[in-house]
């Protein structure tokens, strides 16, 4: 868990007219880990992260991904990262392994068997085989999620970004999801860059993390979930991983 | 650098000897080459990754679907991360599902099923129609009013300059032949019954389909998306009692109305060529006074009624059976205004035959 940095956050910025969402974000992301960003509602994660994966240019400062400025992103880039949007963004009108083609069909040469046997070996990675020819309307949220990943996947990018895996699903289906994030990162070396505000979630497989604070306009915390947990002292982080209200300790 | 896929043959046994990395840039590339090769091999295959560094789940599949291919493969030099991840990829293609069969018979059960559901939802309108004095309460008034404005008040500029138009270019194209004869006058009895007795309905109710009944779709179809239909049956309230009645009663209101004025402002439109025809507007209103009976104008009135409330029903049926889904809205708006014009002209062929047969 210590290869090169494959995102590197360079004094980022973003501000909405007078508004300044964060400023001087900086971080890096290293090859094999999976990082979480974390903090409450309002605080930026996912403007980050959709400056992250180049769709939104921040204000000032850069995001580099894979050594590529994400303020212009190019193809080359863009087809070895994948997204997981938070809802997961399906596209209605197709099945599931259509969804999952998608991607092999834009970018690669393969045959169409080919392109299926991809797909369906990467629904299979993520428990979705028998899901193959159902359409979006008819899964649950979590196996959209899961779909979405196995789309993420179908490039085998070296990076994935995760926006709020664990919102609106249910415990166990959230731990599934979990454990199938630390497998693919086991099974296929993958890193993560994972949004969240679920606790367990982010506790369970984040290896370091940044804290953004709305307050505060940028991050008040960096480190491993679990050791800012037992050891920040910084009442922000305290009422966060206690989930209370800030009070000044 | 891209992998490059060698064959030998020894003593009748294939081996595909594979050198570089296997991604899946190189996968596109052996994809056709690797699998024709395991078919034709007529057996068990030797699958040579000694000089493969490494490979992704894309390369991996490729492997595994040239074992499946050949009925078998020894996969000889593999390290342990192709190892890993041909295990994994073997492991994910065993529950991979068949694509489900398509039978031809599926779109005539389809159309089927659309026409019985069809005629269920015809039937619950009737009993909802026939129970609506006991749920006064579950129809909400202020939405009538409202239906009844946005379907008929706001229409009636559109409804207007169609009739219009409509008036001025049948009554201009008549009396080109008509001229010959020396029988201009009759262009407005052709004008006026053509109007009163079927133009007027017909165009009002297309008209009705392409602004209304598409509207009804779309409004009911996202409140099936978002839930809201199930929210107002779960709250022990009829669906169609709630929002198909109110939209009925308000094109049964409105209908009549619409083509009315249609009709009048086609009439006005044939004036105005009457006009340059050297006809003043009281010969021509005496003309169209004699030409068409009350009762011609009555069977308007009905067919605009009867047409209204299919445009009606099919619209709230459409949006109500919308499916779900980003799509579901949009197909429910579209099978709205298909299936009310369709409607309309089916009952107009209806009323003919019936109108002929009983002498009116």
């Amino acid at each position: 868990m210590s290869g090169a940095a494959l995102v590197e956050a360079q004094d980022v910025a973003q501000r909405f007219g007078d508004r300044t969402i964060f400023e001087h974000v900086r971080f890096s992301v290293l090859a094999g880990e999976i990082f979480v960003i974390l903090g409450g509602s309002g605080c930026g994660k996912s403007t980050l992260m959709r400056q992250m994966i180049g769709l939104l240019p921040p204000t000032s400062g850069r995001v580099m991904v894979l050594g590529h400025d994400m303020r212009a992103p190019d193809a080359d880039v863009l087809t070895r990262i994948g997204v997981m949007f938070q809802g997961g963004a399906l596209f209605g009108n197709k099945t599931l392994l259509e969804n999952v083609m998608l991607p092999l069909e834009m970018h690669t040469g393969l045959p169409r068997e080919a392109r299926a046997t991809l797909a369906a070996v990467k629904l299979g990675l993520v428990g979705l085989a028998d899901a193959a020819n159902l359409q979006p309307a008819e899964i649950s949220g979590g196996m959209a999620k899961r779909c979405a990943i196995a789309r993420a996947l179908a490039l085998d990018p070296p990076l994935l970004f995760l926006d709020e895996p664990a919102a609106g699903l249910d415990p166990i289906t959230s731990a599934g999801l979990d454990k199938l994030i630390l497998d693919l990162r086991a099974q296929l070396g993958i890193s993560f860059v994972v949004v969240s505000h679920e606790l367990t979630s982010i506790l369970t497989i984040g290896d370091r993390c940044i804290m953004l604070d709305r307050a505060a306009r940028g991050i008040i915390a960096t480190g491993n979930p679990r050791e800012l947990r037992d050891k920040s002292t910084d009442p922000r982080v305290r009422a966060f991983f206690r989930r209370s209200a800030p009070v000044n300790d | 650098m891209t992998a490059a896929l060698s064959l030998t043959r020894q003593e009748g046994l294939l081996t595909l000897r594979f050198d570089g990395p296997l991604d899946l840039t190189a996968t596109a590339a052996l994809w056709v080459q690797t699998l024709d090769a395991a078919r034709r091999a007529g057996g068990k295959i030797t699958l040579d990754v000694t000089q493969v560094p490494h490979c992704d789940t894309a390369g991996a599949t490729l492997l595994a679907a040239a074992e499946t291919a050949a009925g078998g493969a020894d996969v000889v030099g593999a390290n342990s991360e192709i190892t890993a991840l041909l295990d994994l990829v073997r492991a994910a293609r065993k529950v991979a599902a068949a694509p489900a069969p398509v039978s031809r018979a599926a779109p005539l059960r389809q159309a089927a099923k659309a026409a019985v559901d069809g005629l269920a939802f015809l039937g619950e309108v009737v009993v909802a129609v026939v129970r609506a004095p006991a749920r006064r309460r579950m129809i909400p008034g202020r939405d009538l009013l409202a239906m009844t404005d946005d379907a008929g008040v706001r229409a009636i500029p559109l409804v207007l300059l169609l009739g219009f138009l409509m008036g001025l270019i049948l009554a201009f194209q008549s009396s080109i032949p008509l001229r010959r004869f020396g029988a201009e006058i009759y262009v407005v009895n052709l004008v006026t019954i053509s109007l009163v007795r079927e133009l007027g309905p017909l165009l009002a109710a297309v008209i009705l389909a392409g602004r209304t009944g598409s509207a009804f779709a779309a409004e009911l179809g996202t409140m099936v998306v978002n839930d809201e239909v199930a929210a107002i049956s779960t709250m022990g309230i009829d669906p169609v009692t709630m929002l198909v009645l109110p939209r009925l009663v308000a094109t049964l209101l409105i209908m009549p109305g619409l083509a009315l004025l249609l009709e009048m402002a086609g009439l006005g439109g044939m004036t105005l060529v009457m006009g340059t025809l050297g006809f003043p507007p009281v010969a021509v209103l005496h003309q169209a006074v004699a030409s068409a009976r009350l009762s011609d104008l009555l069977q308007g009135l009905l067919k605009a009624s009867v047409f209204g409330a299919a445009v009606a029903v099919i619209g709230c049926r459409t949006g109500l059976g919308a499916g779900l889904g980003p799509r579901a809205v949009g197909e429910a708006a579209t099978a709205a205004v298909v299936g009310g014009i369709f409607a309309t002209i089916v009952l107009d062929g209806i009323f003919t035959v019936l109108f002929y047969r009983l002498g009116l």
